[in-house]
Formats: structure tokens, C-alpha cells, sequence
């Protein structure tokens, strides 16, 4: 692979930091029924090379999270604090300018619902080398080349014939597979995949992930991977981050959060995953209760209206919003009034027997 | 796609027929007789009669009706002996007033009324396009709440309020334009402008306002699409994101209510040539329902029925040209 002078200079690594450092970020969007705060302080880093997955039900804020890392909000009416830096630069408050121009090889997505994310009315061919061409202008031949190497590349039979198609001819595993064509024309260093195998059979997301472990492993990305499928996380994962309500509130190695959780709300998600557990649908415990509105929290801990072992009435659970701290084990941080020996009682005796 | 186009055409036939029918039955249930129009007061009950039979208003109306279909089809011979004249196929009979043959008014008029919709359509589509997508990427601006109030006021004005004020100031005080009407833009093309000027900006201007509030709203949507914001994360400049991607999406249902709109008012601009007293279709219709001018009246209807049915054709097929998820079938 030949990398062009401009690429090598914007994509060039910085290997005495993280490819991408999230500190303290909040995004909050002014709507008519009041203030949706959508992310509310969250930091995480990212190595290049590395997987960090995003877990929480829908409505968490991890959307809202990966968009802004791309700067895709309507900064109209958006306010975006805190510090998003890629590659070492700032992307909160840089000009639309610079960071269009990082879109699409400093930072890629592949987007949850391909259906509606694909123009309608452009063949997949053409809305692929349109992205590589954003990066490389004038080369058009060279586009549709490569584009048509990128379809061969994700999976799509006959990919010749198939740049001439339109999304509506392929079936969602194919859109999917063409997304994320699209989404690796430029050799992105940085990929968002926002629940890529969501809408898609067991087969087809088994071999998406492979994909993407392939190219991860070929271009030495970093991948944020959101979904809301554990298991899912537990194939491609480094690092896992739980968010719940805009908040994150467990953070730690894939083995530490899915092996070793510390906080409820993540045990609750665990037990309502089947591929973990190996049963039958019916063993399923969803969790009670719906996320919470992000114009109105719950006070205090935001989950605690759901928690089967909160401490409210003088406890401190709807009082005060626990922090982000430390657990014993390095890197993983819990957010959670329960003091920790507690909470590795209550996982090893009435979680983790329960699942098996 | 020819079979789809062929039973469209076979339908369109039909409906063609069918308009026919009921023009004629409704024509009928009119319980005065033209011939009490033409002839006026002054006619007794004989010289109706006499008149009547002349127009071959005395035979039943199914026989009346299958002759007019004769002549459409075949063509009509009316009278006899020296007097016989010859009415070649699509025959829609002699103007009950004139005695102009319903082609020649037809011929005469439809330029009338093309120039008008067609000059009022080019205006409203670039203008009031062009304000709602303008306001809608500027949406909330200064240029954005002008241009909605604007289209708000011009959409609930109407053509027989704005008209008639146009005139007065222009044509009647500053006599900077004549008096609207229809000249041959192949005879005089700068008559041809400045006569049409005045039904072209008001039409337009009052059929822009219902562009531009449909244009701002069709963009608005689009451009929350998740298409839009995928080409926005491409790295797409705005200038393409908008152009190439929302603009494309936008444009199409207002392609298809274009071109039905240009349809209904092939069919008559009748109250734009009514308030400029330009002669066109719309004008002729009026005027032949008011005389109870029979073949005037057929004539008339059958073609705006013919505009009507060849523009949902049309968009129908185009729609399907813009739009790869349209299979025609
Ligand atoms: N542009 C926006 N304006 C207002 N609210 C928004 C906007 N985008 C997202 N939200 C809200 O922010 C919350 C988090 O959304 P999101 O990040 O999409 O959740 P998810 O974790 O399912 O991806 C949701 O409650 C959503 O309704
Ligand atoms: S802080 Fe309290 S309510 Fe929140 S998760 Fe922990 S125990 Fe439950
Ligand atoms: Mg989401």
C-alpha cells in the first residue's frame, strides 16, 4: 500500500500517546422539552491497534458519544464541552474545515441502519469511490478500482457487477458489508462501528467481526465497537465502557467486566445476554424497568429506580451520584455506592451461580 | 416498461371515454336548451325548434353522442347535398356560436394557455425552490423567517385580489406595460413577453410562495436523513453534501407535484386569463359552459382530461428515472 504525502502527514502516528484521548466530554442538545444531556462527563483512551467496546441499552448516550468524535453534531443546537483529541488533536471547537478533512481517514464510522445511511439513489459503487475520492481527488479510475477491491474485500460476491447495484438490491448483510467498505476505503485509523451487526443473523455477524479483525490487524486501528450485545464484546474487546444514562459507570478490561463485574447494572446485562449464559430464551432476566429520560436523571445514583440492591431512604443511592473510582484490580473502575467487598460477594453468590 | 406504458395508454383511453360520457350526460341535464340560449329572447317556440334541428339537438342524446364519437374517430360529414361540410377525423364539431371548427379554437387557444402555465411555472419552481432551500440550510436565520412569512402571505392570497392591484399600478398608472394578452412569440416575441409578463409574475409569484414553503419543508426532512449525515462523515464537503446528496433526495416529490400541477393547469389557467382577459383554454371553457356551447365544451374538457392524463404519465415514468426503488409495473 502506497500511502499519498498528505495521508502519511495527517494519518502519521504519535506513539508516545493514545490515538484517541476523551476527557471529561459533555453533550447536551437543547430541545423543546429541555435540555437533553446525552453524555455527561465521560474520558476513556484509546491505543491504536486496540478495541475498545461501548456497551448500554439504547438511549445511553452511545451514539450521541461516537458522533462526536466525527464533530457530526448540529452545532446549533448542541453544546459540546471537555476535550476530544484525535491523533493529539483537538476536535471540540477545531473549525468544520479541519475537521472534515479528518473524516473519513482519521476517523471513519460505520453506522447502525445501512438501509437509510446509503443515498437511495446512488449504486453502492459510485458511494464508495465518492468517499475515496474525498481523500484522493481526481482519481477517478483509481476510486472505482479500489472501491470495487473494497466490496471483494468485505465478502461481496461478483463485486465487479455489484458496484453497478443499488442498496435496495442487496440484502441487509450485504449493506452492512458495503457500509463497511465505504467506511475502510481510506484506511481509516480510527473506526466507529455503531451496532454494525445489530440488524443481522448469527453467520453473517460472526463473519463481520472477522472482517474487522482482519483489517484491524492489517492497518493496526483502533476500533470503538458499540453494541449492545455482550457477546459481541467478548469476541472483539480490549476494553469495555458501560454507560448507562450518559454516564459511564463501569470501565475496565474485557475480562475484568464481563468475567468480574462490580457494578448492577452491568450484572443486569449480563443476565439478560443468552450466548453468555448457554440457555434457553426463557431463562432470560431482562432488566426491570426502561432507561431513564436524559432531560430528567434520577437523582443520585441515575440507575438506582432499577437497582435491586440500592441503598435509598437516608442511603446514599438517590442522594449522591457515585463517582468513577478505582477497585482493586488495575484499570478497573466501578461507579457504584457499594463498597467493592460487597459487591464481589453479591457477583460470586447470587450472579455469577445464577447464571450457570 | 412498454407493457407498463401500453396499459397506461389503454387506461388513459378509457378515462378518456369515460370523461366523455359524463360531460355529455351532464351537458344534458342542463333543462335549458342551447338553442334558447343562441337564439335569445326574441325566438318563438318554431324558430327553436328549427334551430334545434339544425344543431341536431333534437336526436336522442345516444345518437348524438355516437355521432361525436364518429367524428372523433372517423371524421363527419354535416348536412347534405352542396351544403355538406366535411369534417375530418379527430372532428369535435362547429362552435354552436361561431361556427369555427372546435380544432381552430383549440389551435388558437392552447398557445395561450401554455405560454401562461409554462412562463408562470419556470418562475415559481427557480424562485420558490430555490427561497425554500435556501432558507431551510439557513434555517432560523433572518433570510429564513422573511421568506416564511412571505410564502405565507402569498400563499393565502389569491390571483383575483394580487391581479387586478398588479394591473391597476403597471398597466394603468405607470403604463410601463401594456395590457396583458397573447401575441405569437414567432410574430413579435417582445410583445409576446411583455403582454405575458404580468399573469407570469403574478401566477408565479403566488404559486412560488406554495413552492417554497413545500421546498423547506421537503429539505428540512432530508436533511436529517441518515444518508445525509453519512455523506457528511465521508469527509464531503458542504457544498456536495447538500448539492449531490440532500438536494437529489429533495427535488424528487417536488418533480412529481410540478409536473401534476403543470397537468391541471394545461387544462385551463382559468382564472389567470379570466382577471388579464387573455383568450386561452380556460377563458374558452367558461364561456362555452355559459353559452351552453355543446362542442366548444367537449372539446375543451376532453383536452384538459388529455393534459391531466398525459402529466401523471409522465411523472410517473420520471419518478421512476430519479428514483431506483420505482419499478414501473
Ligand atoms: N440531535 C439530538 N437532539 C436531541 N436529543 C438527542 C439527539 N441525538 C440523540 N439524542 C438523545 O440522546 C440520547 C442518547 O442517544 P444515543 O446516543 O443515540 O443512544 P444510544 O446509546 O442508543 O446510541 C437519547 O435519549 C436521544 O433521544
Ligand atoms: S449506587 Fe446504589 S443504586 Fe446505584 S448501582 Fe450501586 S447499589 Fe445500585
Ligand atoms: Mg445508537
Amino acid at each position: 500500500m502506497t500511502a499519498t504525502a498528505s495521508s502519511a502527514a495527517t494519518s502519521e502516528v504519535q506513539d508516545d500517546r493514545p490515538y484517541l484521548e476523551v476527557d471529561d466530554l459533555r453533550v447536551q442538545f437543547k430541545t423543546e422539552d429541555g435540555i437533553v444531556r446525552a453524555v455527561d462527563g465521560i474520558s476513556f483512551k484509546l491505543e491504536r491497534g486496540r478495541t475498545l467496546g461501548i456497551v448500554g441499552e439504547s438511549g445511553s448516550g452511545k451514539s450521541v458519544t461516537s458522533l462526536t468524535v466525527l464533530g457530526l453534531h448540529n452545532m446549533a443546537r448542541t453544546r459540546v464541552t471537555g476535550s476530544v483529541r484525535v491523533n493529539g488533536r483537538e476536535i471540540v471547537g477545531l473549525d468544520e474545515e479541519k475537521v472534515r478533512r479528518m473524516r473519513g481517514r482519521d476517523m471513519a464510522m460505520i453506522f447502525q441502519d445501512p438501509l437509510s445511511a446509503l443515498h437511495p439513489y446512488y449504486t453502492i459503487g459510485r458511494q464508495i469511490a465518492e468517499a475515496y475520492l474525498v481523500h484522493h481527488p481526481g482519481q477517478k479510475a483509481k476510486a472505482k478500482r479500489r472501491a470495487i477491491e473494497m466490496l471483494d474485500r468485505v465478502g461481496i460476491p461478483q463485486p465487479q457487477r455489484r458496484y453497478d447495484s443499488y442498496p435496495h438490491e442487496f440484502s441487509g448483510g450485504m449493506r452492512q458489508r458495503a457500509m463497511i467498505a465505504m467506511a475502510l476505503v481510506n484506511d481509516p485509523s480510527l473506526l466507529i462501528a455503531d451496532e454494525p451487526t445489530t440488524a443481522l443473523d448469527v453467520t453473517v455477524q460472526a463473519q463481520i467481526l472477522d472482517l474487522l479483525d482482519d483489517l484491524q490487524r492489517e492497518f493496526n486501528s483502533a476500533i470503538i465497537m458499540i453494541t449492545h450485545d455482550l457477546g459481541v464484546v467478548s469476541r472483539v474487546a480490549n476494553d469495555v465502557m458501560v454507560m448507562y444514562g450518559g454516564h459511564a459507570i463501569e470501565f475496565g478490561s474485557v475480562d475484568q467486566v464481563l468475567t468480574e463485574p462490580q457494578h448492577p447494572y452491568t450484572w443486569g446485562l449480563l443476565q439478560s445476554v443468552p450466548s453468555l449464559r448457554g440457555n434457553a430464551e426463557d431463562d432470560l432476566d431482562p432488566i426491570p424497568g426502561s432507561p431513564p429520560s436524559l432531560i430528567n436523571l434520577p437523582s443520585g445514583c441515575a440507575f438506582h429506580p432499577r437497582c435491586a440492591y440500592r441503598m435509598i431512604g437516608g442511603g446514599p443511592c438517590d442522594l449522591e451520584v457515585p463517582e468513577l473510582l478505582p477497585t482493586a484490580q488495575e484499570g478497573h473502575v466501578v461507579a457504584c455506592h457499594l463498597p467493592e467487598n460487597e459487591r464481589r460477594r453479591i457477583f460470586a453468590e447470587e450472579i455469577k451461580l445464577g447464571a450457570e | 416498461m412498454a407493457r407498463y406504458l401500453i396499459r397506461r395508454i389503454l387506461l388513459a383511453v378509457l378515462t378518456m371515454f369515460a370523461v366523455s360520457i359524463v360531460t355529455f350526460l351532464l351537458f344534458f341535464a342542463v333543462p335549458t336548451s342551447p338553442a334558447y340560449v343562441m337564439c335569445g329572447k326574441q325566438c318563438d317556440a318554431h324558430a327553436i325548434a328549427q334551430t334545434e334541428h339544425r344543431l341536431g339537438l333534437d336526436e336522442p342524446t345516444y345518437v348524438q353522442y355516437g355521432q361525436f364519437m364518429k367524428g372523433m374517430v372517423a371524421g363527419r360529414t354535416y348536412g347534405t347535398g352542396d351544403l355538406a361540410v366535411k369534417c375530418p377525423a379527430p372532428c369535435l364539431g362547429f362552435s354552436f356560436r361561431t361556427n369555427e371548427p372546435v380544432t381552430d379554437i383549440i389551435k388558437r387557444t392552447v398557445p395561450v394557455t401554455v405560454s401562461i402555465v409554462v412562463g408562470a411555472l419556470v418562475i415559481q419552481t427557480v424562485l420558490g425552490v430555490g427561497l425554500g432551500m435556501i432558507s431551510a440550510l439557513k434555517r432560523g436565520s433572518v433570510f429564513d423567517k422573511t421568506a416564511v412569512g412571505v410564502s405565507l402571505v402569498g400563499a393565502s392570497m389569491q390571483i383575483y385580489f394580487f391581479g387586478p392591484i398588479l394591473l391597476l399600478i403597471f398597466v394603468y398608472s405607470l403604463h410601463v406595460l401594456p395590457n396583458p394578452g397573447y401575441t405569437s412569440p414567432f410574430d413579435n416575441p417582445g410583445q409576446w413577453f411583455t403582454q405575458l409578463l404580468l399573469p407570469w409574475a403574478t401566477l408565479g409569484f403566488l404559486n412560488s410562495a406554495i413552492y417554497a414553503r413545500l421546498s423547506r419543508a421537503q429539505m428540512l426532512e432530508t436533511l436529517s436523513e441518515d444518508f445525509v449525515r453519512t455523506a457528511r462523515a465521508k469527509g464531503l464537503p458542504k457544498r456536495k453534501v447538500y448539492a449531490r446528496h440532500a438536494l437529489r433526495a429533495a427535488i424528487t416529490p417536488i418533480v412529481t407535484i410540478a409536473g401534476l400541477d403543470l397537468g391541471g393547469a394545461l387544462g385551463g389557467a382559468v382564472i389567470t386569463e379570466t382577471v388579464f382577459g387573455v383568450n386561452g383554454l380556460g377563458r374558452t371553457a367558461v364561456q362555452a359552459v355559459n353559452d351552453l356551447n355543446l362542442p366548444v365544451v367537449m372539446g375543451t374538457v376532453l383536452l384538459a382530461a388529455f393534459f391531466i392524463i398525459v402529466m401523471n404519465i409522465i411523472v410517473d415514468v420520471l419518478y421512476s428515472v430519479i428514483d431506483p426503488r420505482v419499478r414501473l409495473g
